[in-house]
C-alpha cells in the first residue's frame, strides 16, 4: 500500500498526535508524557493498529498527551486512512 | 553604633564566622518569586565557601541555579520540604552525592528545635525590618514591594540557628512592630534591591475553579465533611490550595450559612477564601503559618483575630501544644494513595520529584478527619495504585480519599463510612477504584529507578520513612 | 421503571479528553457530536474517535446518543456504520423536518444491523430545527418504532422563523408545547434544547423550571455544570414523594390480599395516578432524596 504524508490527532491533553508516512518496516518514533509507565504499550497498540489496517511498512511520529488505547487507535487509524485514501467504512 | 547591625551581604557573612561544610538556611515564603536564596549562595560561591548544606523550608522552580552550585561543590547537602522543576529533575537522576533530606514543616520545626537539623547561619528574607532586626512580612511603609504575610516557616529558624542575617527591601525606622522575628534574635541586617518578585509571589484576588472536574470533587468532599459527624458548630478545618480544595470552601460555606454553623478557626495555609468566611463571621480565628495570597496577607497585617503561627506551633509532633492536636477537619491532595491509604505527594509517577511534603502528614495524623481529594485519573497518570512510588504520609493518618469515581473510607473509620452511606453518598472499597484506574489505562510498565538514593523522607518524628532512588 | 432523561449532555466529537469521563458528571443521556462541533476536515477522525470510544469506554449505565451528519451529506452514512457497529444506544438525526427522513435513517440502520445480525438494537431520536419539523412532529414522532424522542433544537428554529431568541423564550412556545403534545401522544420522551451562557445559571434555572411545567423529560446541556441545577428543578418535592410512597405501599398490599383494586385513604387509585407516583419515586431515587433500600 502506498503511504502518503498525513497526520491525525492534537497536542491537546488526553489526545495523541500521529505523523505517518513511507518507510520500510514499521518504525514507531514516540514521545510521551507517560513514556516510562506506558510507551511500550502505547507502541504495541500502534503497531497493531496499523497491521490491522494491513500496513506492514510505515515511519510513525507519535507525540502522546496521556491518550487512552481507544484514542490512540482512533488516531492511528484516521492517519492511515488520510494516507492511504482508503476508508475503513463502506 | 546605632545602625551596626545593617551592613552589607559580604560583611554579614563573614560576621557570621560562616565555614565550609556548615549549614545555611532559608524560609520559602517568597514561594516562586523568591530571590534571598540565589542571591545568597551566588554571594558565597563568590566569596569561594564550599561545602554548605542548604536547610530550606521548601525550594521550587526558581532555585535551578543551585543546579551550578552543587556541581561547583559550593552545596553538598539540601534539606527540604519540597523540590520542583529543573533542580527536582537533576536531583532525580542523580545530580548529587549526598541524599537530599524531606521533611514536612511540622517534622523540620521540630527538627531545628530539638537538635536534629542544626543551622549554623539562617538567611531570612522579610518584607520590611528595622535597624536592630524586627523583622515582619508584613509592609510597614509606602516603599513596601515584597510582601508575603506569615514568616511562619522562618521563625524556628530565627530562634534557633546560631546566627541569624535578615535580609530585606524595606528598612523602616524602628520599632518595627508587630514583629515576626526578635531583633533579640538577629545578629546582622542587610538591604537588598529586592527579596522577591511580588508578582510571583501571591495570586491577587479570589478565582474560582471553572474546571468541572475540579467542581465536581469539590462537591464531593463538601458532602463528606457535612456529613462526617465533625460538621458541627465549633469546628476547625484547614484545606490546601489546590483548585477542588479551593472550590470546597465555596460549598462548605453555604452549608454552614444554612445550617446556622461556625468554625472556631482555620490553620494552614490561609487563602482568600478562608478570610472571606473569617470577616463574615463564620470562621472566628485565623492561625496562619503562611499567607497563600495577597488578601490574606493584608488581612494577618491588620487583623487581630488573624494570627501568625510558626511551624512548630503550627504542625510539631513532639510539642503538644502545636494547633494540629487541635484541629478537626483537613483536606489534602495527593500525586498518588494506594490501596493501603499511603499518600505520595512528593514524587511523580514517572519518578521524578515534582512536589512538597509541606503539612501533609503532620495535619493527617493529628486531625481527627483528613480527606484526600484527588482525581483517580490525571490523563493517563493514575492517582489511587497499588503501591505509592514514595511514602510521605501513612495510611494510618489517613481517613478518606474523594474521588470522581467515588469515595474510599479507611476500613479504620468504619462509623465515618456509616455515615457517609447513610447520606447517600457513593462509598466504594479503595481497591474497587485502583481496580478502575486500570481497566481504563492498563497496567503501567515498573519504573525504571537506579540504584543510588537520592532522597531520604523522614518522617515527623525524625525516623527515616521512605527512599528515593534515582530515575534512569 | 421507565428510564430517567432530565439531561443530555453534548460533548464535541473530536476531544478525546472530554469523551473519557464525561460519565463522572452523571448526566442521564450523553450525546457525542458529530454534526456541528466537528470542522469538515476533521469529520472522519471524529468519527473513529466516537466508533472507539463507544466500543471500550465504559459508560456505565449512561445511555449514549450520538449525533450523526444529515444522511444528505457526505457524512452521515458513514456515521450510520460507525456507530451503530459500536453500539450505540440511540442515533440523534438532527434538522428532521419529515417522517420519510426518519424511514431513510432507518433503512440505514437496518443495512447495517444485518450485516452485525442485531436488527432493532438502535434507538433513534429526532431533532426538530425548523417550522417544517414542528409542523410534522406528531408524524415524525412516529415515523419508526425505534423512536425514542424528540428534541427541540432553537438555533436553528429561531433563524428559520426570522426571530432572535429572547432570555424569556416567547418565541419557542408553540414549538416546545408542540413537541411535548407529539411526543406524548407517540408515548415517547421529549428534550428541550441547550442554554449556552454557563455564567448566568440564574436564567438557566428559569428555563428548566419552565420546561419541566411545560411537560418535557430533560433539557440538553452543553457543560456538567448544568447537571446540578436540572436534577434540582427535577427533584420531587417531599409531600410528593410521601404521597407516592403511600401509593406505592397501597399496591403492594393490595398484590399481597391478590386484589386488583389499589386504594389509598379509602380511595380507590386510578392508573394515570400509579404511573405519576412511580415517575416520582424515579426522581427522587436519582436525586438522592431516596434511599433505594428504604423502598424494598
Amino acid at each position: 500500500m502506498e503511504l502518503k504524508n498525513a497526520v491525525a490527532g492534537t497536542l491537546e491533553s488526553g489526545d495523541i498526535m500521529i505523523q505517518i508516512g513511507p518507510g520500510e518496516g514499521l518504525r514507531v518514533e514516540l514521545q510521551s508524557s507517560v513514556e516510562a509507565q506506558f510507551g511500550r504499550q502505547i507502541k504495541e497498540v500502534i503497531e497493531e493498529t496499523l497491521k490491522g489496517l494491513g500496513i506492514s511498512d510505515a515511519y510513525v511520529k507519535a507525540t502522546d498527551k496521556g491518550a487512552l488505547d481507544c484514542t490512540i487507535r482512533a488516531r492511528v487509524t484516521a492517519a492511515a486512512v488520510r494516507s492511504t485514501g482508503v476508508d475503513v467504512w463502506k | 553604633m546605632r545602625n551596626s547591625k545593617v551592613v552589607t551581604l559580604e560583611e554579614a557573612i563573614r560576621r557570621s564566622g560562616l565555614k565550609d561544610g556548615m549549614t545555611i538556611s532559608f524560609h520559602h515564603h517568597f514561594r516562586g518569586g523568591d530571590k534571598v536564596v540565589n542571591l545568597v549562595v551566588d554571594k558565597l560561591a563568590e566569596m569561594g565557601f564550599r561545602d554548605l548544606k542548604l536547610a530550606a523550608s521548601s525550594l521550587s522552580d526558581v532555585h535551578s541555579p543551585l543546579i551550578g552550585h552543587i556541581k561547583n561543590g559550593v552545596i553538598t547537602g539540601i534539606s527540604t520540604s519540597g523540590l520542583r522543576g529543573e533542580l527536582a529533575s537533576e536531583i532525580s537522576h542523580g545530580l548529587m552525592k549526598e541524599p537530599v533530606v524531606f521533611r514536612s514543616h511540622g517534622g523540620r520545626g521540630s527538627a531545628i528545635a530539638n537538635g536534629d537539623l542544626h543551622i549554623d547561619v539562617a538567611f531570612l528574607g522579610a518584607s520590611s525590618c528595622d535597624c536592630l532586626g524586627n523583622a515582619s512580612g508584613c509592609p510597614r511603609s509606602e516603599n513596601a514591594k515584597s510582601i508575603c504575610g506569615s514568616l511562619g516557616y522562618a521563625l524556628p529558624d530565627a530562634k534557633h540557628a546560631d546566627h541569624v542575617v535578615v535580609l530585606t527591601d524595606d528598612l523602616v525606622a524602628y520599632p518595627n512592630v508587630p514583629k515576626s522575628i526578635s531583633a533579640c534574635d538577629v545578629e546582622s541586617v542587610v538591604v537588598v534591591d529586592s527579596v522577591g518578585d511580588s508578582s510571583k509571589i501571591s495570586s491577587g484576588a479570589i478565582r474560582d475553579s471553572k474546571n468541572p472536574r475540579d467542581i465536581l470533587l469539590a462537591q464531593q468532599a463538601a458532602k463528606v465533611i457535612i456529613n462526617s459527624g465533625y460538621f458541627v458548630d465549633g469546628f476547625s478545618i484547614q484545606t490546601g490550595t489546590g483548585g477542588a480544595s479551593l472550590a470546597a470552601v465555596k460549598y462548605i460555606r453555604e452549608s454552614m450559612i444554612e445550617k446556622g454553623i461556625k468554625a472556631s478557626f482555620a490553620l494552614g495555609g490561609i487563602t482568600a477564601h478562608m478570610v472571606k468566611l473569617h470577616e463574615e463571621g463564620l470562621i472566628g480565628r485565623l492561625i496562619d503559618v503562611q499567607s497563600f495570597d495577597k488578601v490574606a496577607a493584608e488581612s494577618i497585617a491588620s487583623d487581630q483575630l488573624h494570627q501568625e503561627v510558626s511551624a512548630v506551633e503550627y504542625a510539631s509532633a513532639d510539642n503538644p501544644g502545636s494547633a494540629v492536636h487541635a484541629l478537626d477537619i483537613v483536606i489534602l491532595s495527593a500525586l498518588e494513595v494506594d490501596v493501603d491509604f499511603n499518600v505520595n505527594v512528593l514524587v511523580g509517577s514517572d519518578g521524578v520529584i515534582r512536589g512538597a511534603i509541606g503539612g501533609h502528614p503532620d495535619t493527617a495524623e493529628d486531625s481527627a478527619l483528613s480527606i484526600i481529594v484527588c482525581p483517580l485519573l490525571r490523563g493517563r497518570i493514575p492517582c489511587v495504585v497499588p503501591k505509592v512510588t514514595t511514602l510521605i504520609t501513612p495510611g494510618a493518618g489517613v481517613d478518606v480519599v474523594v474521588t470522581e469515581y467515588g469515595i474510599a473510607v479507611n476500613p479504620r473509620r468504619p462509623e465515618i463510612a456509616g455515615r457517609l452511606k447513610e447520606a447517600g453518598l457513593n462509598v466504594v472499597d479503595i481497591h474497587d477504584l485502583a481496580a478502575k484506574a486500570t481497566s481504563v489505562i492498563g497496567v503501567p510498565d515498573p519504573l525504571p529507578f537506579g540504584d543510588k538514593v537520592v532522597g531520604i523522607v523522614m518522617d515527623r518524628h525524625g525516623n527515616v520513612l521512605d527512599k528515593i532512588h534515582n530515575i534512569q | 421503571m421507565e428510564r430517567l432523561r432530565r439531561t443530555m449532555m453534548f460533548v464535541p466529537g473530536n476531544n478525546p479528553g472530554m469523551m473519557a469521563d464525561a460519565h463522572i458528571y452523571g448526566p442521564d443521556s450523553i450525546m457525542l457530536d458529530l454534526e456541528d462541533s466537528v470542522t469538515m476536515a476533521e469529520k472522519d477522525a471524529a468519527r473513529l474517535l466516537v466508533h472507539n470510544a463507544l466500543k471500550s469506554i465504559d459508560y456505565g449505565d449512561t445511555e449514549m446518543v450520538v449525533r450523526i451528519n444529515p444522511l444528505n451529506t457526505p457524512y452521515g452514512r458513514k456515521d450510520v456504520e460507525a456507530v451503530v457497529k459500536a453500539g450505540v444506544d440511540v442515533i440523534r438525526m438532527p434538522k428532521t423536518e419529515t417522517a420519510d427522513e426518519v424511514r431513510e435513517l432507518e433503512a440505514e440502520i437496518i443495512k447495517v444491523e444485518e450485516e452485525l445480525g442485531c436488527v432493532g438494537r438502535t434507538q433513534i431520536m429526532a431533532a426538530i430545527e425548523s417550522a417544517l419539523g414542528i409542523v410534522n412532529a406528531y408524524e415524525i414522532a412516529t415515523a419508526s418504532k425505534r423512536m425514542m424522542g424528540i428534541a427541540l433544537g432553537a438555533e436553528d428554529y429561531t433563524a428559520n422563523l426570522k426571530t432572535p431568541r429572547t432570555p424569556e423564550g416567547s418565541e419557542l412556545l408553540l414549538a416546545r408545547e408542540t413537541i411535548v403534545v407529539a411526543a406524548r401522544a407517540a408515548g415517547i420522551a421529549c428534550f428541550d434544547t441547550v442554554y449556552s451562557n454557563l455564567e448566568d445559571m440564574d436564567t438557566f434555572r428559569k428555563e428548566v423550571e419552565l420546561i419541566k411545567n411545560l411537560g418535557f423529560d430533560g433539557k440538553s446541556i452543553i457543560n456538567p455544570r448544568q447537571i446540578q441545577v436540572v436534577n434540582e428543578v427535577f427533584a420531587p418535592k417531599q409531600k410528593d414523594i410521601d404521597k407516592a410512597l403511600k401509593i406505592i405501599a397501597a399496591i403492594k398490599e393490595a398484590r399481597a390480599k391478590g386484589s386488583g383494586v389499589i386504594a389509598v385513604n379509602g380511595k380507590m387509585v386510578d392508573r394515570p395516578v400509579v404511573l405519576r407516583a412511580e415517575r416520582v419515586i424515579a426522581l427522587a431515587v436519582a436525586s438522592g432524596i431516596l434511599n433505594e433500600e428504604e423502598l424494598s
